[in-house]
C-alpha cells in the first residue's frame, strides 16, 4: 500500500515537472515501409506500424482520428486508426500517390499522382474517387489556400504551380517556378504561397491572387557547392514571421524571416533533411533526415538543433498531432 | 546590400490564364543514320528507335507544359541510309522549320550538318556522339552537347576503380579507331587520378560473325588465354566501343578479376535500372510509351529536347536566338533526374552531367566520386576542364 502511494506520488510529481504537452509525430520511412511513432515528451521512437511499398507524403486527418499516408509502390494511401495506431483501410488514389492535401472541412482529399499528370480528388469519408484534374508533368507539391477556395499542385517536370479553383476544378492560373518543384506552403493569412525547387535551388514567393513571383528566395553556405543546395520541404509559423525550409542533401534547414525573406541562419540536421513539422504549440520543429535515418528536433525559440531520434531508413514525411 | 541583390536577381514572374489562341509551333528535327550498330549480347541490341524514342517522350513532356503556355512542339524524323549527305539532310530538315536539329550521327557527319545549317542559325544537339574533338578543336558554337564525352566517361569510371583502390589495370582494347580513342581517354583518366596500367593488349578484330551457334565453347577457350600471363592487377579495363569482344571477357579472365569498360562496370548517361531522384518516373513514362527500357542514346535525347522545351518555356518564345541565348545563359539549368541540375560548359557547351557506373542490371554508382573537387562545379572533375580546353567557339 505504501509502495502504491509512493508510486501514485512519483507520477503526480512527473505529470507535474512536465508543463508541455506530450505529442505523437508520425514519420514515414521510404525504405524500411514503415511508420516510426515519436512520442515528443520523451523524444524517443515507442512504435513502429509496418505500412505498404514506399510511404512518403504523411497527413493527420482534420478530426485527428487518421493518420494518412501514401504507399506510392501500392498505388494508395493507407489509413492508420490513431487510437488502435494500425493500419485499417486505404483510399483510392490513383497511381504513385506522393502529396496530398485536405480540405478546411477535412472532407475532401486532394492528392498528386506522379506517374499520370493528375491530381485526384477524394471524398476521404466514402473512401471514393470523385473527380481528376489534368496538371503538369510529374505533379507533386500539393497545398490549399487558407480560405479554402485554392488549391496549389506543382508539377516537377514542367516546373510550375498550377493553381486549381475547388470549386469549379479548373485551373485558373499556372506560375512558372525554377527546376524541380516539389513543394507548396501559404502564409496562413494568405498573403504569399512559397515554393521549393530543389533542382533550381531556390524558394519562389508568388502573390496568390496576381499569380505573381514576387521573389525568389536564394540560399548560400560557405564551403557548399551550390548544387547540393536543394530546397525541399517548407514550414512558416502561425504568425508568419519565420520560415524554415529544409535544403536536402545541403545537411541543413535555413531560416528565413518571412516578412524580409531574408535568410537568417542556417541549421546542421542530418544528411539530406526532407520533410518538416511543427508540434501543436509551435516550440519545436521535427524535421526528417533521409540519408542519415534520423530525425532532428529544432528549438523554435532557440533556433537550435537539441536533439536526434534514430528512425527506420530513409525517413521521408512526418505528421505531428495532440494526442 | 540585400535589396541590391534583390533587385539584381532577374525573375522569370511568367504567369498566365488558360489560353484559347492557336498554340506557337516549335519544330524539332531528328537526325540519325538509318540501321542499328551491332552489340555481342542480344539483350543489349539496340531497337530500331534507339534515341528518337526518347526524343518523342521529351515532346510530349514539352507538350503537356506547353499546354499551359500555349507552345507546341513538333518533332520530325530523318534517317540517312549510306549514300545520303548529313548537309543536305540537315538543310532539308531546316527548311521545313527545324529550328533546332537533334543529331545521333558520328562525329565528320554531325561537323557537316551543323555547319550546312549555320548560317540560318538552327542550333544543333549532339545526342549520340562521345567524341572529344567535337567539343575541343572542332567545337562549333551552334552545337550544344548531351551525350557525354569519352573522357567524362573515363573519369567517371576511373574516379570509383580508385576510390574502390582498383588502381593496376589491365587495358584491354579493340583494333578500331573508337577502340582506341577511348583507350587514350583511360590512359588519360588512370593518370589523372592515380591509377596505373599495368601494362595493354589489343584484342584484333580479324572479322567473323558476333552470334553463332558453338560461340560460347570457343569464346571459353580464347578469352582465358589471352589474359593469361598478365602482370599483377586490380581490374581489367576493356575499350571495345566497336562490340567485338570486351562482353565475352567477364568470368573468363584468367585471373579472377573484375572487368569494366566497355563490360563489366560500364560508364554511362543513363541506364535502364537508374531510378533513383525520381527516375522511375521517366522510366515508367518511357516504357508505358515505348513497351521497353530507356538506353543512355533515348536519355542524351530526350534531355536535348526538354532542353529545348525548358528554354522555350522560360523565354516564353519560339524564337531560336532567344532559345539558344538562355541556353548559354547563367540562369540555364536543367533536372534530368540525376540529383542535381546540369548545366552547360560555356567555353564548349558540353552538357555536365554525372556519370553512372552500371553493371546490366543495377546502377553500382554514381561518379563524381565523394572527395574529388573542383572550384567551380564538382561535375567539371569529369572531362575535359575549362584550362585544358582547345575549343574556341565560332
Amino acid at each position: 500500500m505504501r509502495l502504491v502511494s509512493l508510486l501514485f506520488g512519483a507520477i503526480v510529481w512527473v505529470a507535474g515537472a512536465l508543463p508541455a504537452p506530450a505529442f505523437i509525430a508520425y514519420v514515414s520511412n521510404e525504405k524500411s515501409n514503415s511508420v516510426s511513432l515519436i512520442d515528443t515528451d520523451k523524444w524517443a521512437v515507442i512504435k513502429t506500424i509496418k505500412v505498404g511499398q514506399r510511404p512518403r507524403g504523411i497527413e493527420f486527418t482534420r478530426d485527428g482520428k487518421f493518420v494518412l499516408v501514401a504507399v506510392g509502390d501500392d498505388d494508395t494511401i493507407e489509413m492508420i486508426d490513431t487510437t488502435t495506431q494500425q493500419v485499417v483501410d486505404k483510399l483510392p488514389s490513383g497511381p504513385d500517390p506522393e502529396l496530398f492535401v485536405q480540405d478546411a472541412a477535412g472532407k475532401i482529399l486532394y492528392v498528386a499522382n506522379e506517374n499520370d499528370n493528375t491530381v485526384t480528388i477524394i471524398d476521404i469519408e466514402r473512401r471514393a474517387r470523385i473527380g481528376d484534374v489534368q496538371v503538369g508533368v510529374e505533379p507533386e507539391g500539393m497545398a490549399i489556400s487558407p480560405d479554402g477556395k485554392i488549391l496549389i499542385n506543382t508539377s516537377e517536370t514542367t516546373n510550375m504551380a498550377h493553381f486549381i479553383d475547388t470549386a469549379s476544378r479548373q485551373i485558373v492560373a499556372n506560375v512558372l517556378v525554377d527546376a524541380r518543384p516539389r513543394f507548396a506552403e501559404f502564409k496562413r493569412d494568405n498573403s504569399e504561397l512559397w515554393v521549393s525547387s530543389e533542382i533550381g535551388g531556390t524558394v519562389s514567393v508568388i502573390e496568390p491572387t496576381r499569380h505573381e513571383v514576387i521573389t525568389k528566395i536564394e540560399f548560400a553556405i560557405p564551403g557548399m557547392r551550390k548544387e547540393a543546395i536543394q530546397p525541399v520541404g517548407i514550414s512558416i509559423t502561425a504568425d508568419a514571421r519565420t520560415a524554415f525550409v529544409a535544403l536536402g542533401p545541403a545537411n541543413r534547414v535555413a531560416v528565413v524571416d518571412a516578412a524580409s525573406h531574408k535568410v537568417t541562419k542556417y541549421l546542421l540536421v542530418g544528411q539530406r533533411v526532407w520533410h518538416m513539422a511543427f508540434t501543436p504549440d509551435e516550440k519545436y520543429l521535427l524535421v526528417t533526415n533521409g540519408v542519415s535515418n534520423d530525425v532532428s528536433v529544432i528549438d523554435v525559440a532557440a533556433l537550435k538543433v537539441i536533439k536526434t531520434i534514430q528512425v527506420g531508413e530513409l525517413p521521408w514525411g512526418i505528421t505531428i498531432a495532440k494526442q | 546590400m540585400f535589396r541590391l541583390l534583390l533587385g539584381m536577381i532577374c525573375f522569370s514572374a511568367l504567369s498566365t490564364a488558360p489560353l484559347a489562341a492557336a498554340p506557337v509551333e516549335i519544330g524539332i528535327g531528328y537526325l540519325s543514320r538509318a540501321g542499328t550498330r551491332p552489340a555481342l549480347s542480344l539483350v543489349e541490341q539496340p531497337a530500331k528507335n534507339d534515341g528518337v524514342a526518347g526524343a518523342h517522350l521529351a515532346i510530349e513532356d514539352n507538350n503537356t507544359t506547353g499546354k499551359f503556355l500555349n507552345q507546341h512542339f513538333t518533332l520530325e524524323e530523318s534517317r540517312l541510309n549510306n549514300a545520303d549527305d548529313a548537309a543536305t539532310a540537315a538543310v532539308a530538315l531546316a527548311d521545313r522549320g527545324a529550328g533546332f536539329i537533334i543529331a545521333d550521327l558520328p562525329a565528320d557527319a554531325l561537323l557537316k550538318a551543323a555547319d550546312a545549317v549555320r548560317d540560318r542559325g538552327t542550333v544543333v544537339f549532339n545526342a549520340g556522339a562521345v567524341d572529344d574533338r567535337l567539343r575541343e578543336q572542332d567545337c562549333r558554337a551552334n552545337v550544344i552537347h548531351t551525350a557525354p564525352t569519352r573522357s567524362m566517361l573515363a573519369d567517371g569510371l576511373a574516379q570509383y576503380l580508385v576510390w574502390k583502390q582498383w588502381k593496376r589495370w589491365l587495358l584491354v582494347l579493340g583494333s578500331h579507331e573508337n577502340d582506341k580513342l577511348f583507350a587514350e581517354a583511360l590512359r588519360r583518366a588512370a593518370a589523372r587520378f592515380g591509377a596505373k596500367i599495368v601494362q595493354e593488349r589489343v584484342f584484333e578484330d580479324n572479322g567473323g560473325a558476333r552470334r553463332t551457334d558453338s560461340g560460347v565453347t570457343l569464346i571459353q577457350r580464347q578469352m582465358p588465354v589471352f589474359t593469361q600471363g598478365a602482370p599483377a592487377y586490380d581490374v581489367l579495363v576493356a575499350a571495345d566501343e566497336s562490340e567485338v569482344f570486351a562482353s565475352y571477357l567477364p568470368y573468363r579472365t584468367w585471373d579472377p578479376r573484375p572487368v569494366a569498360g566497355s563490360a563489366g562496370l560500364v560508364p554511362t548517361s543513363w541506364d535502364a535500372a537508374h531510378d533513383q531522384w525520381g527516375a522511375i518516373q521517366l522510366q515508367n513514362r518511357f516504357v508505358s510509351l515505348n513497351s521497353r527500357r530507356m538506353t543512355a542514346l533515348d536519355m542524351q535525347a530526350w534531355t536535348a529536347a526538354r532542353m529545348i522545351g525548358e528554354a522555350a518555356s522560360r523565354v516564353s518564345s519560339p524564337d531560336r536566338k532567344a532559345v539558344m541565348d538562355f541556353l548559354k545563359g547563367p540562369e540555364f539549368s536543367i533536372a534530368a533526374f540525376k540529383g542535381q541540375r546540369l548545366t552547360l560548359r560555356d567555353w564548349n557547351l558540353q552538357l555536365r552531367q554525372p556519370i553512372l557506373l552500371a553493371d546490366g542490371r543495377m546502377v553500382v554508382s554514381v561518379s563524381p566520386q565523394e572527395g574529388f573537387l573542383h572550384q567551380l562545379s564538382e561535375l567539371d572533375t569529369l572531362g575535359v576542364d575549362r584550362p585544358e580546353s582547345r575549343c574556341k567557339l565560332q
